[in-house]
């Protein structure tokens, strides 16, 4: 028995066999419908589109840590997972070039300048989206028709409305928009497939309701008090759940671990504040799309929103601490 | 089904052993009888190298308010008062006895069982301090304070712990089924220091179902109340338990008799019932051996003293994966660090695993999954306890709630980038203990 060398290490000593690796690739699986979805719409290019997004990310994440002398864990499924959701938020046809710069932008600017996975403010697929959008508005405005065999573009509706008002918007259907037969980037389109990976997430517990809920919530209120009011001007709430990127935004983005806030009253806030910027960029902004501005901006309240649990927990406790 | 509200986790049950009887073990050939086996100052040694004792004599004595009575687990000579390996990881004094085979209680010890009732709270009271019962969950707090709370608490529920909620451990389970006249009668003795006017319950998780029936079947008739309880970690540590069958909130900084509780182990209710009537001290208890890298997984009573050691061998040996060894259950139990450690009246089981899968589990950055809040039972932040903890902010960790910390692991549990958040914590409470202790000094 003395042969045996005892291992001593700390209670508890069975675990969970969830590690990061299995949140990621279940996140990754979760939208795997959405791209499914949108490499049936648009064929080949999607294909590549995700591709040279899921490699790049994959080699920056790689990349970054050798250059900070970290371990690299390139491939725990993180940087899988912003390729996915990078690819899912360009259009079809974004040169390839242009895609790996995104994939820099979202690796290195939008997470290991803070420090890598886990501390990164703001998500870093939407800082590569809107840095894009900034330096590439024309590319990144000029949406593939679906199933169309020589790429042929068109704005999106959203886009349509903000031109041209909503007469413009010719035979646009809600079915079109449920199942992705409209013009948009890669995972705008299919708010069915975006729903199915919605619930797989839903059913592994690692989204809660409360921020999908309020942000869809608050889009759909206040995008329907105008509608009540000039349905001529403005389009109707229906229309918004199924344009743009708000199903996309709302379960895959905005719920994001690291950059969503930790308590239910926190995360009650974010959600609002996505979907009223959402709606109000959409209704009155320079943009046809608010999604990715609403969530990057309310992505810099996260650490307020938790700081100011945490001055709460703390008064709490002295508080107690004092009547005993 | 009644649980308690806040978070929880459902760890693999793994109740390898439910279904095995308690087996008796024989006397080894050396008992190392710890003389620190409860909360509170280690007991007095009162023998000396080469005394004869009988079983059942009193060979430790307790040490202040918070300590317990030691007794000579079966008869023999002393052969030496030395520190030795402790369970709990550091070294204790020990009193070392080679069994003289005779196996000879002291006179007066073991009687036939007597009538309770002919008893003042007193007598029992003194007789449970005697007899050295301490809480046998764990905790080891000296059952006879326990049971006299201070002047103006009033008791009003009296709960036995039948939860057993630490994956693999069955040690309750079998007591239950085989002795429950006596769990019964423990709980009869305990409630009648409160005039049997408190509400006795027993609270028992929905997976022991027959310790459910056997119980109700004789509680019955006595008004117990035998709760069952969706079987849920940890719902067997004090706060969760008083929740989960009255309702009640045990708040920061209280205590349970604050809400007018009293929790009591089923393996201590047996103890104080033999202490009682049979006039026999603590010297043996029932402990689960199993895990996934031992022979034959079994119930043993053994006797306080008894090595790992001898238990090993007596248990068929282990397998040649085995290479950590767990005084009790793999949540709240500790890593044993050499088999010369005995049995003390705390070890509810002596579990053999490969560590293999946790080696592997090399702590990652927090993700903010918040899993970890979600499954507190204390409703904490362990992720920021754990962050504060490593910063050594001793300060600003009091604030955010460290003493209410019940150690349970369920955080460290479910982390998915596992970190060690439970053993942060424990280190915060161990240095601002250090540092109060200073202070005072």
């Amino acid at each position: 028995m003395d042969s045996v060398n005892l291992k001593i290490s700390y209670a508890p000593f069975v675990r969970s066999k969830d590690s990061v690796e299995s949140v990621m690739y279940n996140v990754a699986l979760a939208l795997a419908p959405a791209t499914a979805m949108s490499v049936y719409l648009f064929g080949m290019p999607a294909l590549i589109v995700n591709l040279v997004c899921i490699v790049s990310c994959i080699a920056f994440e790689w990349m970054m840590d050798a250059i900070r002398k970290k371990e690299s864990n390139c491939l725990d499924g993180s940087a899988l997972v912003t390729g996915l959701l990078l690819a899912l938020n360009v259009p079809s046809n974004l040169p390839v070039w242009m895609l790996v710069v995104g994939s820099f932008v979202a690796i290195a600017a939008g997470k290991h300048v803070f420090g890598g996975l886990g501390h990164n403010v703001f998500n870093p697929a939407l800082v590569a989206r809107v840095f894009l959008l900034i330096s590439f508005p024309a590319a990144m405005t000029s949406w593939p028709i679906p199933f169309s065999v020589d790429m042929e573009t068109a704005a999106s509706p959203l886009g349509i409305i903000k031109t041209d008002g909503l007469a413009a918007l010719g035979d646009f259907t809600l079915m079109g928009g449920l199942f992705g037969t409209m013009n948009g980037s890669l995972g705008e389109t299919s708010t069915i497939a975006l729903l199915l990976g919605a619930a797989w997430l839903f059913y592994k517990r690692y989204i809660t309701i409360t921020i999908p809920l309020t942000m869809i919530g608050s889009v759909f209120i206040f995008t329907g008090i105008f509608y009540l009011l000039d349905p001529g001007t403005y389009a109707s709430p229906l229309f918004h759940m199924v344009t743009g990127g708000l199903m996309l935004g709302a379960f895959f983005m905005a719920t994001d671990m690291v950059t969503s806030p930790l308590s239910v009253r926190g995360q009650i806030i974010f959600g609002l504040g996505c979907g009223l910027l959402t709606a109000i960029i959409r209704l009155w902004g320079g943009y046809p799309e608010g999604v990715s501005f609403a969530i990057l901006i309310m992505n810099g309240f996260v650490p307020l929103l938790d700081r100011w649990d945490l001055t709460d927990r703390k008064a709490l406790n002295q508080k107690k601490a004092e009547t005993k | 089904m009644k649980t308690f509200t806040i978070g929880g986790i459902h760890p693999p049950e793994n109740k390898l052993t439910e279904d095995k009887a308690i087996e008796v073990m024989p006397v080894p050939a050396e008992l190392c009888i710890s003389l620190n086996q409860h909360l509170g100052k280690p007991a007095k040694p009162l023998v000396k190298m080469g005394a004869e004792v009988k079983k059942g004599q009193l060979i430790g004595a307790a040490d202040g308010f918070i300590s317990a009575n030691v007794h000579a687990s079966t008869s023999g000579k002393v052969k030496a008062v030395k520190p030795a390996p402790h369970p709990g990881g550091q070294y204790a004094m020990s009193i070392f006895i080679t069994p003289d085979g005779n196996d000879e209680w002291l006179e007066g010890c073991n009687t036939a069982p007597i009538d309770w009732k002919a008893l003042s709270k007193e007598e029992i009271i003194s007789r449970i301090k005697d007899a050295g019962i301490v809480g046998m969950g764990g905790a080891g707090f000296p059952t006879n304070v326990k049971l006299s709370p201070p002047p103006g608490k009033n008791i009003d529920h009296i709960i036995l712990n039948g939860a057993e909620c630490e994956p693999f451990l069955t040690a309750d389970h079998r007591l239950m089924l085989e002795s429950s006249e006596e769990v019964i009668a423990g709980l009869e003795i305990i409630s009648s220091l409160f005039d049997g006017k408190a509400k006795a319950s027993i609270g028992i998780e929905s997976n022991k179902p027959d310790a459910i029936d056997a119980l109700r079947k004789l509680g019955q008739a006595k008004g117990i109340d035998v709760v069952p309880l969706k079987t849920k970690y940890p719902q067997g540590a004090e706060k969760q338990l008083i929740n989960a069958v009255t309702g009640r909130t045990i708040e920061p900084g209280e205590l349970p008799f604050d809400k007018g509780c009293l929790v009591q182990n089923i393996g201590t209710a047996v103890a104080i019932y033999e202490a009682v009537c049979k006039n026999k001290p603590l010297i043996e208890r029932v402990v689960t051996v199993s895990g996934m890298e031992i022979t034959e997984r079994k119930n043993i009573l053994a006797r306080v003293g008894t090595t790992f050691n001898d238990i090993v061998s007596y248990c068929g040996n282990m397998t040649a994966q085995a290479n950590q060894v767990i005084s009790g259950g793999p949540m709240m139990g500790k890593a044993v660090f050499s088999f010369d450690a005995p049995v003390t009246k705390t070890t509810s089981g002596l579990l053999f695993i490969n560590n293999k899968g946790l080696e592997k589990s090399k702590e990652r950055t927090c993700i903010r999954c918040g899993k970890c809040v979600d499954v507190c039972p204390q409703g904490l932040g362990p992720w920021l306890l754990a962050n504060v903890a490593q910063l050594r902010d001793f300060d600003e960790i009091q604030l955010l709630g460290l003493a209410n910390c019940t150690e349970c692991g369920s955080c460290t549990f479910v982390c998915p980038s596992k970190r060690e958040l439970v053993h942060w914590i424990k280190y915060a409470k161990a240095l601002v203990n250090n540092r109060q202790k200073r202070k005072t000094a």
